[in-house]
């Protein structure tokens, strides 16, 4: 009976179960033909604020990220320098670095990103926007981010300076070049090229000029500067002997100088990519570019250095990877993988012989700063106009051929001369005594590595 | 007593120091010095630059012993720092006035 009872009563329940179920669809079905009636589903189109808020904040989030890789290759320059010079130097190398970020920081707020990207009639300078001015309290935060990557590739450009005039320049008189190139020689020239990014408009821009991430305005810029301070500052005591052969002065850690590869590696794919300053899919290729261009570069460098001298050299090899990186910066965006790997390559080349010629002309440069980032600067522009994926003529060749010649009068006449007034005025150089002792404890009071020796301090 | 000061290739540094503690010999000095010999200097390449490399870097130990000991030394050192290739090294002796003990002021054969 019980049993009985049971399945009745289970058969009994299940078909109120299924009556409840059937009567509990229905009910959604109807709230939801209610609802579809009465308001459509969202779509790309009805959703569209809310998606333009998402990629803008995206944009910001990429622009900082990539702002914080590029500040980050200062670390990068500021080993590589002090790796390829002698110890007795290092905190030198180090306080220049320091200072090529601080007050070049300073100097950009106030007056170079209002040169470079402030409102410009003439394409020739920027006149607005000096102090972050176009910055209000609650309006567009915009100015603040596009503010933040740009210092930091102005403060690259300066600091490529620092390596080519290693060891034997004065500390006053490098200050007096580091504030002068982030207000004044670093921005007239990028508000040509780069004005119409914010405010500006630049005269050579208008005319199709292709610089996406700067291998010419802050690469060449900066390498130029270099030689310009090189040649005004002549070789290091006892580089050349007298009767005018190379004596190779050496840097006092490789392993050092690669850290800071490695370290302007990575910070490169946020040079390159970041340059979108927006959250887009186009930073793939640009990342994919970047990489294999540096890859090939350091290959055909290590190459080149073992044919050339029997053994594959490693201050060359790691000069090549920064060729490849320089030399794609103009082209990252628009020339396909395959390009990227010939421009790299390319680079990796002339870097060897730029610097096997320079020091033959006995221009020191202790890190191969003028031939890594001016002369693969130039490059780099070049093949940007080569290989452009849209297509190459005459004019496009000719454009890019003109920025190239326009940035070395700028740049280097410019240099030049505030390198002369700066010799003149306050000083360059560091006396012979001081050069020899070296510039750690005749500028700076000090010892990079006190502990490497035996230690003889008082205990008491 | 003699002082035996003998300059050798750097990486044979353990054999010698094994050997001479071996026959009872407690304190040895070393100190990284640079020199040439016979052997020269040698040619490196520095960012595409040849240059000599006139001073070749060795290790110098120093042993001060009892004159009775300074034979077996010298067999020792000769046998342990040996590659025959150009370079070995030398080994110097001499005598010695006097050894004093800072701690204790010992001096003479107790001091060393």
């Amino acid at each position: 009976m019980d049993g009985r009872n049971l399945k009745v009563g289970k058969s009994h329940g299940r078909k109120e179960e299924m009556k409840i179920i059937a009567l509990f669809f229905l009910m959604i079905m109807t709230t939801v033909s209610i609802a579809v009636a009465g308001d459509e589903p969202p779509t790309p189109l009805t959703n569209k604020e809310a998606i333009q808020l998402v990629q803008t904040n995206a944009d910001y989030i990429w622009t900082l990220i990539a702002a914080a890789l590029v500040f980050f290759m200062q670390a990068g320059f500021s080993l590589v320098e002090s790796g390829f010079t002698r110890a007795k130097n290092a905190i030198n190398i180090m306080m220049k670095n320091l200072m090529d970020f601080s007050m070049g920081s300073i100097a950009y707020w106030a007056l170079g990103f209002g040169l470079m990207f402030g409102v410009s009639k003439s394409g020739w300078i920027g006149t607005s926007g000096f102090f972050l001015s176009d910055f209000t309290v609650g309006g567009d935060p915009w100015v603040l981010a596009f503010w933040m990557f740009q210092v930091v590739f102005a403060a690259t450009a300066a600091t490529i300076v620092s390596g080519a005039m290693a060891e034997r320049t004065k500390f006053s008189g490098y200050l007096v070049y580091s504030v002068i190139v982030s207000a004044l020689i670093y921005p007239i020239f990028g508000s040509w090229a780069w004005g119409g990014l914010f405010h500006g408009g630049g005269w050579l821009e208008k005319l199709g000029f292709i610089d996406f991430a700067g291998s010419t305005v802050v690469h060449s810029v900066g390498g130029w500067a270099a030689l310009a301070g090189a040649i005004v500052l002549g070789p290091r005591l006892g580089k050349y002997t007298k009767d005018g052969k190379i004596k190779p002065i050496l840097g006092h850690n490789i392993p050092l100088a690669a850290l800071g590869v490695f370290i302007l590696w990575l910070g490169w794919f946020g040079f390159n990519p970041g340059s979108t300053t927006a959250a887009s899919k186009d930073i793939a290729m640009i990342f994919v570019n970047t990489n294999l261009a540096a890859a090939a570069g350091a290959v055909l460098a290590m190459f080149t250095s073992w044919i050339r001298f029997g053994k594959p050299d490693a201050g060359m090899s790691l000069n090549g990877a920064l060729a490849g990186l320089v030399a794609i910066t103009a082209g990252c965006a628009n020339v396909t993988p395959l390009s990227a790997v010939i421009i790299g390559a390319i680079a990796g080349i002339i870097v060897v012989f730029s610097v096997v010629f320079l020091d033959r002309i006995k221009i020191d440069d202790p890190v191969g700063a003028v031939s890594v980032h001016g002369v693969n600067g130039a490059w780099g522009t070049l093949a940007a106009g080569l290989f452009n994926i849209g297509g190459t003529s005459g004019k496009i060749i000719g454009i890019q051929v003109l920025g190239i010649v326009v940035c070395f009068v700028w740049t280097f006449v410019a240099a030049f001369i505030m390198f002369k007034v700066i010799d003149k005025t306050i000083g360059l150089r560091v006396t012979p005594q001081e050069e020899a002792e070296g510039l750690d404890l005749g500028e700076h009071g000090g010892n990079a590595y006190p502990d490497f020796e035996v230690s003889t301090y008082s205990q008491r | 007593m003699k002082k035996i000061e003998a300059i050798i290739k750097p990486f044979k540094l353990d054999e010698v120091k094994d050997g001479l503690t071996s026959i009872g010999i407690k304190g040895i000095t070393v100190s990284e010095v640079k020199g040439f010999g016979r052997q020269r200097g040698h040619k490196e390449i520095y960012r595409g630059a040849e240059y000599q490399v006139d001073f070749v870097p060795k290790v110098k130990i120093e042993v001060v012993i009892d004159a009775s000991m300074a034979g077996e030394a010298l067999a020792i050192i000769q046998d342990r720092a040996k590659t025959g290739a150009i370079g070995d090294g030398k080994i110097f002796i001499m005598p010695i006035e006097e050894v004093i003990r800072i701690r204790t002021g010992e001096t003479g054969k107790d001091a060393i």
